[in-house]
């Protein structure tokens, strides 16, 4: 197999976009440009708000899109020109996933999937019982499918993409919506088989920095279709060290509170999130005694500091500084 | 959650894969038989109760005998003809809508297997109601069957559900394509396909021209041909002999399969180059 388990070069992906008014764009750029090559073994994520592209680059590279520019490779087979070379060495699991059928059994749905994939019999049921108990699903092993909670649901999920025991695995937000339970269930389950298996390659997509801060060797930052950057989560962070990162909860701020700090020398960046009762402002700092003009400001603005805290950069912040807009004012950006 | 060593899998791609794919696509169809059990009143009562009405038009009238029996066959037949219109030719609609169709694209199994799957399934679950049908309507109504020929029968009966499978695997490439528009017209076309068809009466009584054009359903020259060899005056009422019938059926089969592999390598190309047909929010 080839050293890169994933390799993209120059890929672009542009949707026509259907029913628009007259003046308005008739396309959307999914992806623009994107290059990147993931090793074999690597965990890598992609990491950037809902919109941003992330599902499109899965899609393409699982054989299910045709990129409209540029070239993808899996597990050393162009997707476009070779998917029968590919398809048998991958597999993927999205979050709230509905895949299956509600009449079969857990085991009985592992057992299918197993079958398209060219699994014999005794093969798919032997390791759909051993996925189950892996996932903690042995008792529910013949219940319904559609008798699951969601939580336990995604379990059966994760345990389908797995039967096939993939060169390559695509996790496209396989967290989502899942109680805090369940969600470390399945990145401990995860990390472990990357951790068993050395030559398997895992592609994350997750808008939960902590998910990927937690699981992956290297992170793609990923915005509108373009990769911001590429590296390690230590390394990531480590640019912004220099910097000094502020967490304020104030009284409710007036509108265009946000401009007035953005335009003091030394802040780099400045988010802001409206709560009940409170607005959080999250700081980017050239350094520490630009503080003390930000409490200035606040002051002759009459908002009242609620709490005060200084803390680590964390990719989240990685983004703001990147993008100027925290994941969640990004995806209204693009919504 | 951890590891353990698990068994090591070989991946056999070739045409055992095929096989494999059909029989685990037909499962959840043949297994839902015994796990849900509406359709005992859904597609089996109701299918009756409407072959029962017939039957009562029939007798009123003092139709020959035989026309009872024929209604009967008919009302079976109407159980495989539902199950094609209605569960077959939406699966792959639902399949979208559920997640399903973008794991068998990204597969290596073959979409053309997992038709072959679905029509399997749904063929052998509805033979059971079908079954009930016919054994419910004989004992009730002391139909009498003179089977001609067992092998002939068994032909027609396999040539038929290939080429109404195959309508079936062509109607569900083209509803994922047309979506609630195709639904709409399967939806008017019913009840004229049933009277044009011939669920209730021969199909001989239209004439050739209309009979033949409505030969393009399979069932409507299936029926007739198993109508001949099954009742004493089947021969005198078939529409033409059994062995052309047959041979139309076979051509059918071919042609309606032949048409949904085209159209499910175009639907895949289609959902490829556009990404729309794997994503239910787009």
């Amino acid at each position: 197999m080839n050293e890169f388990a994933i390799k993209t070069e120059s890929l672009g992906r542009v949707y026509k976009l259907r029913g628009v008014k007259k003046g308005e764009a008739t396309e959307r750029v999914a992806l623009d440009a994107v290059t990147l090559d993931v090793p074999r073994g690597e965990f890598f994520g992609l990491l950037g708000p809902n919109g941003a592209g992330k599902t499109t680059l899965i899609k393409i590279l699982v054989t299910l899109l045709a990129p409209t520019s540029g070239r993808a490779f899996v597990a050393g087979h162009d997707v476009a020109r070779e998917p029968q070379k590919v398809r048998p060495r991958i597999n993927m699991v999205s979050g709230g996933e509905s895949s299956g059928y509600g009449l079969l059994t857990v085991r009985e749905n592992l057992w299918m999937f197993g079958q398209f994939y060219g699994l014999d019999n005794k093969t798919a049921w032997r390791r759909a019982d051993e996925l189950l108990e892996i996932v903690g699903l042995k008792d529910r092993a013949n219940t319904k499918s559609s008798d699951l909670s969601t939580g336990l649901r995604q379990k059966m999920n994760i345990a389908r993409g797995f039967m096939t025991d993939p060169d390559v695995i695509f996790l496209d937000e396989p967290t989502l919506g899942l109680d805090v339970g369940a969600s470390r269930d399945i990145r401990s389950f995860v990390r472990n088989w990357v951790a068993a298996k050395t030559d398997r390659t895992v592609l994350l997509t997750t808008h939960y920095m902590a998910e990927a801060d937690d699981l992956c060797d290297r992170v793609a930052i990923i915005n509108a279709g373009k990769v911001l950057a590429c590296d390690s989560p230590a390394v990531l962070k480590k640019h912004l060290q220099r910097e000094a990162i502020f967490h304020l909860d104030v009284s409710p701020l007036r509108n265009g509170m946000l401009g007035v700090f953005n335009n003091l020398p030394g802040v780099r960046q400045a988010t802001h999130t409206a709560l009940d009762g409170k607005s959080e402002l999250e700081l980017i700092l050239a350094e520490d005694r630009i503080l003390s003009d930000v409490m200035n400001t606040l002051t002759t603005h009459g908002a009242q500091i609620l709490n005060l805290q200084k803390r680590e950069p964390t990719l989240e912040d990685v983004f703001v500084d990147l993008v100027g807009l925290s994941m969640a004012e990004a995806e209204k950006a693009e919504g | 959650m951890t590891t353990h060593p698990m068994t090591p899998i070989t991946r056999d791609l070739s045409w055992r894969m095929f096989f494999r794919t059909i029989v685990a696509r037909s499962y959840p169809r043949i297994i839902g038989q015994s796990r849900e059990r509406t359709w005992i009143f859904f597609e089996t009562f109701l299918p009756f109760l409407a072959t029962v009405g017939y039957i009562y038009v029939y007798r009123a009238i003092n139709a020959p005998e035989d026309y009872i029996g024929f209604v009967v066959v008919g009302g079976a037949m109407t159980a495989f003809w539902l199950n094609v219109m209605w569960l077959m030719a939406s699966q792959l609609y639902w399949e979208k809508e559920n997640g399903n169709l973008a794991l068998f694209i990204m597969s290596p199994a073959s979409l053309m297997a997992i038709l072959f799957g679905m029509a399997l399934g749904g063929m052998l679950a509805t033979t059971l109601r079908a079954g009930v049908i016919i054994v419910l309507g004989s004992l009730l109504f002391g139909i009498k069957f003179v089977v001609v020929d067992f092998l002939q029968l068994f032909t027609v009966f396999v040539v038929t559900m290939a080429a109404l499978y195959g309508l079936g695997m062509l109607l569900s490439s083209l509803f994922l394509l047309w979506g609630r528009e195709a639904w709409q017209i399967s939806l008017t076309l019913q009840e004229p396909i049933y009277f044009v068809s011939g669920f209730y009466f021969p199909v001989k009584s239209f004439g050739f021209v209309t009979a033949a054009v409505s030969s393009l359903i399979p069932l409507t020259l299936g029926m007739d041909a198993m109508r001949q060899l099954v009742f004493a005056s089947g021969k005198a009422l078939g529409f033409i002999s059994v062995t052309h019938e047959i041979a139309v059926l076979i051509v059918l089969a071919f042609v309606f399969i032949l048409a949904a592999k085209f159209w499910v390598n175009y639907m895949i190309r289609l959902a490829v180059k556009e990404g729309t047909l794997t994503d239910r929010r787009r």
